[in-house]
């Protein structure tokens, strides 16, 4: 079953915020082997100019994850989990993210395409602080594979 | 730390950082608590094969989220890395007992040394294959920042030159 076309271009409602917890970004850098003291020693990363812990690059993902669920669940999608290949991930920064924050996101739909028998989803998901102020981008393309 | 980005002594091709890890189902395990992707692909071996992979595989954000790690430690300030992507191309089986060893070492791709930025290629392999595609790290020269991301980042920090 391919991924409805249609899809192109929807816009999915606002994530609720996510408050962005010390100890799960000390949680998710051990998790990806981290070693640097901004990423666990409070008084390391205020030295370093920032509020509090800095989350590693790929911490967006979390937040993420909660847009390409709308994404999935989405009745008319057409994408079947079961099938679905990470083909490749992007996250464009203004800055970091920090313990503290609260985030909220918002999914985009940038394309669909047909390849053979598999269809790209290629989503933007753009991650906004308590502010309204940009943080990051996260963009991934999910491959969803064709019948074998 | 961010006198290494002093990129007119740089060189495309340069190596600017390596750095080599060991994973274990343990690894796996903990990143799926951390990341909350539980797809059993990533612990059970029965479900990895059902679906038609040789074994347990580490999850690719796993492998994105360890490989951008010695160019951080290089650039000494998150806030200089403007993007980082990467492409998915094979992946890395985790042996039960002997694990997966994923290597990195981070070349520059391509310096613009009047703007600042310099482009940083990713080559990571698992168990001696590559493993990610178009594996980028765009950088930026602490001048080169937008002031504004500083500030978002930092109100206290010194202040980043405005332009």
């Amino acid at each position: 079953m391919p991924v409805n076309p249609d899809l192109q271009g929807r816009v999915f409602p606002e994530t609720s915020p996510y408050l962005v917890g010390r100890e799960k970004i000390r949680e998710f850098s051990a998790a990806v082997l981290s070693q640097s003291p901004l990423n666990f020693d409070v008084e390391a990363a205020q030295a370093a100019g920032y509020p509090d812990l800095v989350a590693p690059p790929t911490f967006g993902v979390v937040i993420q994850e909660r847009t390409l669920e709308q994404l999935l669940e989405a009745p008319d999608a057409g994408i079947d989990f079961s099938r679905v290949v990470h083909g490749d991930q992007r996250f464009t920064f203004t800055r970091p993210i920090v313990a503290g924050d609260e985030l909220t996101a918002t999914l985009t739909v940038s394309s669909v395409k047909q390849l053979g028998g598999h269809s790209m989803v290629t989503s933007e998901s753009s991650i906004l602080d308590a502010t309204g102020a940009h943080v990051v981008t996260a963009i991934s393309t999910l491959v969803v594979r064709g019948d074998e | 730390m961010s006198a290494a980005l002093d990129l007119a002594s740089l060189a495309v091709g340069d190596v600017v950082a390596t750095r080599s890890f060991t994973l274990t189902r343990d690894t796996l395990v903990r990143y799926a608590g951390a990341s909350g992707d539980f797809n059993p692909i990533h612990y059970r071996d029965d479900v990895a094969v059902s679906v038609g992979l040789d074994g347990v595989l580490a999850h690719g954000m796993l492998t994105m989220g360890l490989a951008v790690q010695p160019v951080l430690d290089w650039v000494g300030d998150p806030s200089l890395v403007e993007d980082y992507q990467v492409r998915f191309t094979r992946p890395v089986f985790v042996d039960a007992e002997s694990g997966a060893l994923v290597e990195v070492a981070a070349k520059v791709g391509q310096l613009d040394v009047a703007a600042g930025t310099a482009r940083i290629d990713l080559v990571v392999t698992g168990n001696g294959q590559t493993v990610l595609g178009k594996a980028q790290v765009r950088v930026r020269t602490p001048a080169a920042a937008p002031a504004a991301a500083a500030a978002a980042a930092a109100p206290a920090a010194p202040a980043a030159p405005s332009a």
